[in-house]
């Protein structure tokens, strides 16, 4: 390995200092642009898809969030579409301010990858989509079976390791793009797909015939999905991960879109905080003091970007289920404004 | 008679210009050195700041992962090291076969199209411009997307024979399995390749020396058949083919060629191959049209003229930019990405990166290694190039 190491090193100096160091912090450099870069999925229905040239979904809700936070109006964003490979060098290296993109929270994601999760948006886990004319009733009868997995992503380790503790032999295909896995597994070049359980509803919708395919009952892993921002900007970090409990405790206090300046004549002490009304919690992040009734107003409470991108006002009609408000059963929890 | 010049000037040392351009060179290369070390102590103070791990210490730890296509053993246990050979060797094996393939394709292409025969001439002009001018990403999805994407599912196999299986999952072929004993037919074999050399050496000599030519071709055909195929007999046959067999999902044991190689071979192949039929052409028109009227008045057949007088003279022209289409079929190989082929830019540049986050490690490796086989490629061409390059005297 030797002599590798010495040529690699010669040519990392020819490499153009990457993530050249970044003036200022993160919310300057924002502010002066006046717009927030967000990496986004490049197309994952609920969660962020663009249709007629605007990017709707719960992802990118949670950009419009924080863009409401900062400037006051949600549409000062710029998108950038990535693939799963790509966004956490795109997050790493500048070119984005905050990660939206259905991202699992891990452990070496958090340390060595030099990133923060802010909070957790959806709750998930991974599972497989089968074509029914293989009558599958188990994952565990998958022995031999070809699989269909996104390149670089938590779900291809998840795989490997449930087919290893299973003793069944895999043969995994991994593309760069979730539609490239989608198109396959309508060809029948792979027998099963496998990706976040919400990714796969998305992805059948987006099938020829989504009847055909059945999502297969077991669940075998954790997926925390949430925002990211990189390491080293605790001010922006902040930011991000207040704008996601502002969301949540909206919902838990019953404040959303239609009434929230209603709310505002409120005598409840929690929802005067929340917007701004009693103290100044908000002038603490370095934004306006109502600024959680901003993101409130302009973008909607933690249930309400959930039922309209995802939930039963959405093509998905996903259940909340683990991502119901944790008095109502489910996980969703967020710290007190105070 | 001696009469003295007046002793020159010596010029102040700063005028002088073999000082002056020493001078010039120590500055540069200093410059150099510092934007180096600058780049490097930026590039370190920057990983460091926002806690992104560097090193190579990760090649050692597990990589969690599967790869459906490896020439050497590999299982999700295996480290990321293991991952880079794995990548590395699927890259050299497209590479190398397609670099064969295109160019026996390209030589067939380029004298067909100088044929007399206007049919086959017109046939070659357009493959070629047809092929030339489709980006090649195009067509690795078109192979990929909608001519292999036609085959068969798995249990409606197109059965060759028991033997050979094609479906979507890709080509299932018998693998050979050595028993012992085989050893002695790979040693008779060995043998056999040097006695071909020898004698061909001595069939020269004495043509050159007697003018009597010897029917080397045949014998060493005979040679090179012959006497591994005795030994096989002799040793008991020992070797015998695993059928790949249809057991649930998919066809299990043989050999397979995945749709993803395939296409991907095909496209670089057909792609290549039209630039070296240009190339070929080129050369074989590049050798004066008094050679071939000398050597047919000489009382050679065309095909000898070609063989021996034309190709000789042509192959001077055609290997320096035949050399430019090897080192572009290999890079263009790293498009593999595009289907899923576990190449270099796919598994390691890809996934490896994903996974360990060390994007400027990975992705410097990757590029020494490009660069090593563009290296070695021209360095065995350069080498081929002056054996056959003209010989002034």
């Amino acid at each position: 390995m030797n002599p590798l190491k010495t040529f690699t090193t010669v040519t990392i100096l020819l490499l153009t200092a990457s993530g050249a160091a970044h003036a200022g912090t993160t919310l300057d450099a924002i502010k002066k642009n006046g717009f927030i870069k967000c990496g986004v999925s490049d197309g994952l229905p609920g969660f962020s898809f663009a249709e007629k040239g605007n990017y709707n979904g719960i992802d990118v809700d949670v950009c419009r969030a924080v863009a409401a936070a900062v400037f006051g109006d949600p549409t000062k964003i710029k998108f950038t579409p990535l693939t799963a490979k790509e966004r956490l060098t795109a997050l790493q290296s500048g070119e984005i301010d905050v990660l939206s993109r259905n991202t699992t929270w891990t452990s070496s994601r958090d340390s060595a990858q030099g990133l923060n999760f802010t909070g957790v948006t959806y709750y998930d886990g991974q599972g497989f989509l089968v074509n029914k004319k293989l009558g599958i009733k188990s994952a565990k009868q998958l022995d031999g079976a070809t699989v269909c997995v996104q390149a670089g992503t938590t779900t291809e380790l998840n795989l490997s390791d449930y087919f290893r503790t299973n003793k069944m032999k895999l043969t995994p295909i991994t593309y760069d793009k979730s539609d490239e896995s989608a198109k396959s597994l309508e060809a029948g070049r792979c027998d099963v797909l496998t990706s976040d359980q919400s990714q796969l509803y998305a992805q059948r919708i987006k099938l020829a015939k989504p009847d055909e395919y059945i999502v297969l009952p077991e669940v075998i892993s954790k997926e925390p999905l949430g925002p990211v921002v990189r390491h080293g900007d605790d001010d922006w970090f902040d930011i991000v991960k207040w704008t996601l409990f502002v969301m949540v405790n909206a919902e838990e206090l019953g404040v959303n879109s239609k009434n929230v300046e209603e709310m505002k004549k409120s005598t409840n002490p929690d929802v005067k905080r929340l917007l701004g009304v009693e103290g100044d919690k908000g002038k603490d992040f370095g934004l306006a003091n109502d600024w959680m009734a901003v993101v409130i107003k302009q973008v909607g409470n933690y249930g309400e970007i959930f039922e309209r991108n995802v939930g039963q006002g959405s093509p998905l009609k996903i259940q909340r289920g683990l991502n119901a408000l944790w008095n109502q059963g489910g996980l969703q929890y967020a710290p007190p404004v105070r | 008679m001696a009469e003295h010049a007046p002793a020159p000037v010596k010029p102040p040392f700063w005028n002088d210009p073999w000082i002056r351009a020493i001078l010039f060179q120590a500055i540069a290369l200093v410059v150099t050195i510092a934007f180096g070390l600058y780049i490097f102590d930026n590039t370190q103070a920057n990983l460091r700041r926002l806690g992104i791990a560097s090193g190579f210490d990760f090649l050692s730890s597990p990589s969690g992962f599967d790869i459906i296509q490896s020439l050497i053993p590999y299982s999700a246990t295996s480290s990321y090291g293991r991952v880079f050979w794995v990548a590395l060797l699927n890259t050299l094996l497209v590479s190398a076969l397609g670099i064969v393939l295109a160019t026996l394709l390209g030589f067939v292409i380029g004298i067909a199209r100088l044929s007399k025969n206007w049919l086959i001439s017109r046939l070659a002009l357009v493959y070629i411009e047809t092929f030339r001018n489709i980006p090649l990403l195009l067509q690795i999805f078109f192979w990929y997307f909608a001519v292999l994407r036609a085959m068969p599912a798995p249990r409606q196999s197109l059965n060759l024979g028991d033997m050979v299986f094609l479906n979507i999952r890709g080509l299932y072929l018998p693998a050979p399995e050595f028993q012992t004993g085989f050893g002695w037919v790979l040693a008779a074999f060995g043998i056999t390749v040097v006695l071909t050399v020898l004698l061909a050496r001595w069939a020269r000599r004495r043509q050159r020396a007697t003018g009597r030519q010897f029917p080397i071709f045949s014998i060493a055909l005979a040679l090179l058949l012959g006497l591994p195929l005795l030994t096989f007999w002799l040793a008991g046959s020992p070797l015998v083919w695993q059928i790949p067999e249809l057991q649930g999902f998919n066809f299990r044991g043989g050999w397979v060629i995945i749709p993803e190689m395939a296409s991907l071979l095909l496209a670089l192949t057909i792609y290549t191959a039209t630039f070296i039929a240009e190339i070929v052409r080129a050369g074989i028109q590049a050798v004066s049209h008094g050679q071939t009227e000398a050597s047919l008045s000489l009382g050679l057949t065309s095909s000898l003229t070609l063989r021996l007088i034309i190709l000789p003279q042509a192959l001077r022209v055609i290997i320096p930019p035949l050399t430019n289409q090897y080192l572009n079929l290999t890079k263009n190989s790293s498009l593999a990405a595009a289907i899923g082929y576990p190449d270099l830019v796919s598994a390691f540049a890809g996934t490896v990166l994903n996974q360990t986050g060390q994007a400027i490690e990975c992705i410097a490796i990757t590029m020494a290694v490009y660069l090593t086989i563009s290296l070695l490629i021209s360095l065995m061409m350069n080498w081929y190039n002056r054996r056959v390059a003209l010989v002034e005297r």
